[in-house]
């Protein structure tokens, strides 16, 4: 597993009256294959998932993925982590299927026909191969989130930040993007509101008003929140 | 699964000349094409192209239901071009318009649905590379020209999105009930784009 290693992380943005810090100081370690973010709305949970990528960078302090800097080497650091948002509909880009798949190839540079065979090689391994040729449009909302999932994990990355896969799924599609999730072999970052996802992981973070309010197991993470919530 | 039809940003997968064609040379057709259309004068000329452009839909066996499907959203724009010409210029006029609108559109279509993305983004860049010594990145122009042609049927798609929130506060016959929340809309998606496109590490090399 890749160690992701945060210390004395601060992320602030522009507000009416300044600067706030809508982020840390955060230090922590995580090493597990399962890790779950909870915590309430606007906790800080997404901005700290988007630490791990390189997509924000700390104005204080360092994250490193496997000694990697986000802040200095982003682009390694994007190549080892892969990240999948909660609405699909803006990480998919091409217009069809198998086309998507083959944008996320491009930085392997592989040739045409490379990129063509190994798209279909993915969708066949997420069982998307019959929707290769057809829009990204025409896909339902758990087709289009099993896509992007499969575009990121086409690329192999080491690490998956997922932030809140399942929130505009029902149901059935929950089970099928989670049951996919907790299946593959790389590490996961999962921020879920989801409990019962968040049970499933190795280990939990709870985070709430900006800073990380219980670490530990999953379980015991969910009772604390719960008692948070009357 | 039936496919969306989609105005512009489509590819249809077939075995038709047209589908086999590289793709430079349909880009080069379709610039070629768009000067004549422009440049060549009068009503008869453009009822050619026009009928020129419907013959590379039926070659290209794409479905005319589809294509007029596809086309509604410039209907309404032909139309208010068309009346303004008859208005101001007379019928000759309105007619060369509104044809060659339709021909341009129509045979841009018809590159699209026969030509996948991801050779037309080869085609520019490799096109480009030469432009690469006074640093011009060839790679994100072709990225660029595929994600204009991805966000035409998302723009559409936001602007159903708005007229139904508008339409179901009873705010239908507001414009900046319609205006300002899609302008808002599309900055907002096109913000989540690019954050998506930095997520896969698109445009780090």
């Amino acid at each position: 597993m890749a160690t992701i290693q945060i210390v004395d992380a601060v992320v602030k943005a522009s507000g009416p009256g300044g600067d706030i810090t809508i982020l840390g100081p955060v230090t922590v370690t995580l090493q597990e294959q399962r890790i779950a973010l909870i915590g309430p709305n606007g906790s800080g949970k997404s901005t700290l998932a988007r630490l791990l990528n390189g997509l924000i960078c700390p104005d204080v302090g360092t994250v490193h993925i496997d000694g990697l800097d986000t802040t200095g080497d982003g682009s390694a650091v994007r190549r080892k982590v892969g990240f999948v948002f909660t609405d699909p509909e803006s990480q998919l880009v091409m217009p069809t299927v198998a086309e998507d798949i083959a944008l996320s190839l491009r930085r392997r540079g592989l040739d045409k026909i490379e990129r063509r065979s190994r798209s279909l090689e993915v969708l066949a391994v997420h069982g998307l191969e019959h929707l290769a040729d057809v829009s990204v449009h025409a896909l339902s909302g758990g087709q289009k989130q099993m896509l992007a999932i499969a575009g990121v994990l086409a690329t192999d990355p080491d690490v998956l930040v997922a932030d809140e896969p399942t929130t505009l799924l029902d149901l059935r599609n929950t089970r099928r993007i989670a049951d996919l999730l907790f299946d593959i072999g790389q590490q996961l970052v999962l921020v879920t509101h989801d409990l019962e996802l968040a049970a499933r992981c190795n280990r939990a973070l709870l985070i709430d008003g900006g800073t990380i309010v219980f670490d530990g197991a999953p379980a015991a993470a969910v009772d604390h929140y719960r008692s948070m919530a009357p | 699964m039936r496919s969306t039809p989609n105005l512009l940003g489509l590819y249809s997968p077939g075995t038709t000349v047209l589908h086999r064609l590289p793709p430079g040379a349909k880009l080069g057709a379709l610039f070629t094409a768009s000067i004549a259309i422009t440049v060549v004068r009068g009503p008869v000329s453009s009822l050619l192209a026009l009928g020129l452009a419907l013959a590379l839909v039926l070659w290209a066996r794409m479905s005319l239901t589809t294509l007029v499907r596809a086309l509604r959203p410039i209907i309404v724009v032909a139309i208010l071009l068309g009346a303004f010409q008859v208005w101001q210029r007379g019928w000759p006029v309105a007619i060369e318009v509104v044809a060659d609108l339709f021909a341009l559109v129509i045979i841009a279509s018809v590159l699209t649905a026969t030509t996948p993305i991801d050779a037309m983004l080869d085609t520019i860049a490799n096109a480009l590379r030469p432009l690469r010594r006074f640093g011009v990145n060839p790679e994100r122009v072709a990225l660029a020209m595929a994600l204009m042609l991805r966000s035409v049927p998302t723009l559409l798609h936001i602007a159903g999105e708005t007229r139904d929130a508008a339409k179901a506060r009873g705010l239908e016959r507001h414009p900046r009930a319609l205006l300002v929340p899609m302008a808002l809309r599309t900055v907002a998606r096109a913000q989540s784009t690019g954050e998506a496109l930095a997520a896969r590490g698109i445009g780090d090399d």
